[in-house]
């Protein structure tokens, strides 16, 4: 496995902390309750700071650490990219804008769009001047991503949009959008979709914040009331939306982050300074049990990624053993949340920052882990995709594949 | 009644509101006597029996009815019960029988178990200082039934008059707003013991067992409607052509919801027949704990499946799985965490096993 720098990593890893040391703030300690203690900023004041960032980022080359040097990217490999993100993880960085744009829809663009396309966008979107968004899921297509009903007609050198999206994270603030609709309702439904990329701000477009669980906004309902766009901003074959779209869902899958959240180590920091009724929590035999439990769990994820890596770092298609992370990761986020709220105890409710341990960033990752869940592919998918694309167990009997689309049965 | 008079609606107004509870709801429920259907008629109850009022915890957790009920009856009216303190009895019983006074408890401090060890909170005999947190419905409450120490650093319960100008008192946030909390300071507010030292910790259990029978009624009411509206939207939700319950993983889900909710039942039953049995039952905190545990992970487990049935929009505020996800959470701290109730359990399974 692929543990320690070869000369050459190391030599990469010194120039990417000058470079961070020179443009960030470190960390004072790499745990949840020291990031917490910074000051809460405002969506916009995020915003800003990240597109400052980025911009810097991407002028240094480490935007697209793996991406050929055409597209503004670095032609690294892998490994550096990773060496990349761990040592970006030790600053304090906003987060949580480009990730989509950058890790499921630019690669989408490169694999399909035409020279002059790239020239466009691919520079502003790196650079974090232009966001990007992922329109896929609508209310009757989630899981089932290919059961969309947005309407695309082709007039002329155009194409007119009518329908909805839905869980679009990022919409209020995106500039372009990749989108999946249906071009031929006649044809079974995997058959009938063609793949686009759209202006956010073009007439017809309308964007409206959805209120998540966890009170905030962060994605959104998109509607188009006939939405121009122009032909030459179609993504592959007429009717071969489906290919497409599946190129960016692997990249989904690769992209998937969880962002930051506790982990077994916040749990023994927390144990340290809570009390059960035989005193300290840190010396209960069950805390103890779990924490180690997790901990497994934690270190099994951080050396999956590492033997993808090596993989990697030997030219080899990494195996299938990537697609347990999500899976693994956003069950712990839950389980975690909860438990630290039950050491906690009474208590364990309160959900004031300035009242709650660490911030109250257990309670939030607790209610925040109900939609990682779902997002980017829920427990339940995954499952079914290691059980049938990696164990080679048959697939689910379909009823849905041969029928044309129209005649399709649905629910609510 | 409570499926006419308090629809999901009701709760999500005071989650969304300053309100502390439904008012319109508790003084029907008063109205209907079930407020001291547990209650003595000496001081001006019903005094059916308890199993009446177990019935009536389930279908509170099923509403997930915004009132101080837990607080004010299982609590506090049931340790006032107890108490040798005639004087608080008959001062404060019929009120809480008719629903003009609400009452409730205050044991936690801070972050941990709480404990009479490590409480801060000090009783000099006549006055109480100190400052708990959180308390449940400590906003509308009139008065407090609160643990201290007194001047020989021996346990204490206390009970305090919650409107008198030495009690401070302010709104917490916590994960469910749909019930309200508070932070409670005591400056030397005027208060009169319920129970001292041996008897204090003697009415701590009692305390415990009894409010845990209830409560574990109220948490597998709100399990079966967490899974019921789970079952109604994996039938009427499509994916692929067919609807979502007919796929294994979300058949096995509901099941696996159902098998918890059924075993918590049992539990929830033999717990009430030991509660309900005339002289205090020495099994009553063996079946009391049990109860407990398994109802507080059949809500917790069904309210958090049925979030994951329903997929995007049982992530979204507007969806009321939300309401489940809370409740089901707050449930499960409010009378002490799932690993205090185990080991809990155990050590009296282990203090049997010796006897
Ligand atoms: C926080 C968040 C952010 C998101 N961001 C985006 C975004 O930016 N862009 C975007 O396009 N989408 C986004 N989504 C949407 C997300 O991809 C979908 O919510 C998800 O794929 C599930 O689809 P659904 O909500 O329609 O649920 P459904 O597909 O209706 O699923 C309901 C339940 O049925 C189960 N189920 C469905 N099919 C099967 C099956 N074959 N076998 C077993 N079980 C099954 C599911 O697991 C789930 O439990 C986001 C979602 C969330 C929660």
């Amino acid at each position: 496995m692929h543990l320690n720098d070869t000369p050459q990593e190391a030599a990469f890893r010194k120039k990417v902390r000058d470079f961070l040391n020179q443009n960030a703030k470190p960390k004072d300690a790499d745990n949840l309750k020291a990031a917490r203690a910074e000051t809460r900023e405002s969506e916009a004041d995020g915003l800003a700071r990240a597109k400052k960032w980025q911009k810097k980022k991407a002028a240094a080359g480490y935007a697209a650490i793996t991406w050929p040097k055409d597209y503004g990217g670095m032609g690294g490999t892998a490994i550096q990219s990773v060496i990349y993100n761990q040592e970006e993880a030790k600053y304090h960085l906003p987060r949580g804008y480009f990730e989509i744009g950058l890790g499921m829809c630019i690669p989408t663009l490169i694999a399909y769009a035409d020279k002059e396309t790239l020239t466009r966008y691919v520079k502003p979107a790196l650079y974090g001047e232009e966001i990007w968004c992922q329109l896929f899921s609508e209310p009757a297509a989630g899981s089932d991503v290919a059961g969309i009903r947005s309407r695309v007609k082709r007039d002329g050198d155009d194409w007119i949009l009518n329908g909805q999206k839905v869980w679009t994270s990022g919409a209020h603030f995106s500039d372009y959008g990749i989108i999946v609709a249906r071009s031929d309702p006649d044809q079974p439904k995997h058959r009938g979709l063609t793949f686009f990329f759209l202006d956010m701000h073009a007439p017809g477009v309308e964007v409206r914040p959805i209120k998540q669980m966890s009170g905030g906004s962060n994605f959104n309902e998109v509607f188009f009331n006939d939405v121009r766009i122009p032909d030459s901003q179609r993504l592959g074959e007429v009717g071969e939306g489906w290919k497409v779209a599946l190129t960016t869902l692997m990249n989904e899958r690769l992209a998937v982050g969880m962002g930051e959240s506790a982990d077994a180590g916040d749990l023994l920091e927390i144990a340290r300074d809570l009390e059960t009724e035989n005193g300290p929590a840190v010396k209960d035999a069950h805390i103890r049990a779990k924490i180690a439990e997790w901990y497994a769990e934690s270190q099994g994820l951080k050396y999956t990624k590492m033997r993808t890596l090596t993989a990697l770092s030997k030219g080899e298609t990494p195996g299938p053993e990537s697609s347990i992370i999500k899976i693994v990761s956003a069950r712990k986020m839950q389980d975690i949340g909860a438990f630290a709220m039950e050491m906690q105890d009474m208590a364990g409710v309160v959900s004031d920052g300035e009242l709650s341990p660490f911030g109250a960033a257990f309670q939030q990752q607790w209610i925040w882990a109900a939609g990682f869940r779902i997002a980017g592919g829920t427990d339940e998918i995954l499952r079914n995709i290691v059980a049938e694309r990696v164990l080679g167990m048959p697939a689910d009997i379909r009823v849905d594949k041969a029928k044309p689309f129209r005649d399709l049965p649905t629910g609510r | 009644m409570l499926a006419d008079h308090c629809p999901l609606t009701a709760v999500r107004e005071i989650l969304e509101s300053n309100k502390t509870h439904n008012t319109k709801l508790w003084n029907q429920l008063a109205n209907m006597g079930l407020l001291g259907a547990a209650i003595p008629e000496k001081y001006g109850g019903t005094n059916m029996n308890m199993l009446e009022l177990c019935v009536i915890a389930e279908e509170l957790g099923r509403a997930l009815a915004p009132v101080p009920f837990s607080s004010s009856i299982y609590v506090a009216a049931e340790t006032l019960k107890a108490t040798q303190n005639e004087n608080a009895k008959k001062h404060w019983l019929p009120k809480l029988a008719s629903g003009e006074a609400i009452g409730t408890f205050a044991f936690s401090e801070k972050a941990g178990a709480p404990t009479f060890a490590n409480t801060n909170t000090a009783f000099d005999g006549h006055k109480l200082s100190g400052t708990k947190m959180p308390v449940p419905d400590g906003m509308s409450a009139n008065f407090v039934i609160t643990t201290a120490k007194n001047k020989k650093d021996q346990a204490v319960i206390i009970l305090a008059d919650a409107n008198t100008p030495n009690v401070k008192r302010q709104n917490v946030r916590t994960i469910d707003p749909s019930r309200k909390y508070a932070t409670i300071t005591f400056h030397d507010a005027p208060a009169e013991i319920l129970a001292e030292g041996d008897k204090a910790e003697e009415m701590m259990d009692r305390i415990l067992n009894r409010s845990a029978v209830l409560f574990a009624f109220e948490q597998l009411g709100g399990a079966d409607a967490a899974l019921e509206m789970a079952q109604t939207y994996a039938r009427e939700r499509f994916a692929f052509g067919r609807p979502i319950g007919s796929f294994q993983a979300i058949k096995h889900k509901l099941a696996n919801i159902y098998v918890k909710n059924q075993l918590a039942r049992s539990n929830c039953y033999y717990a009430a027949m030991t509660l309900g049995s005339q002289e205090e039952s020495a099994d009553l905190a063996i079946a009391a704990a049990t109860a407990r545990i398994s109802a507080s992970d059949a809500f917790i487990f069904a309210a958090q499946e049925n979030v994951q049935t329903h997929g995007g929009i049982g992530f979204t505020w507007e969806s009321d799985c939300q309401l489940f996800y809370r409740r089901a959470r707050t449930l499960s701290l409010v009378i002490g965490a799932q690993r205090r109730w185990k080991e809990r359990l155990v050590r009296l399974l282990e203090m049997k096993n010796v006897a």
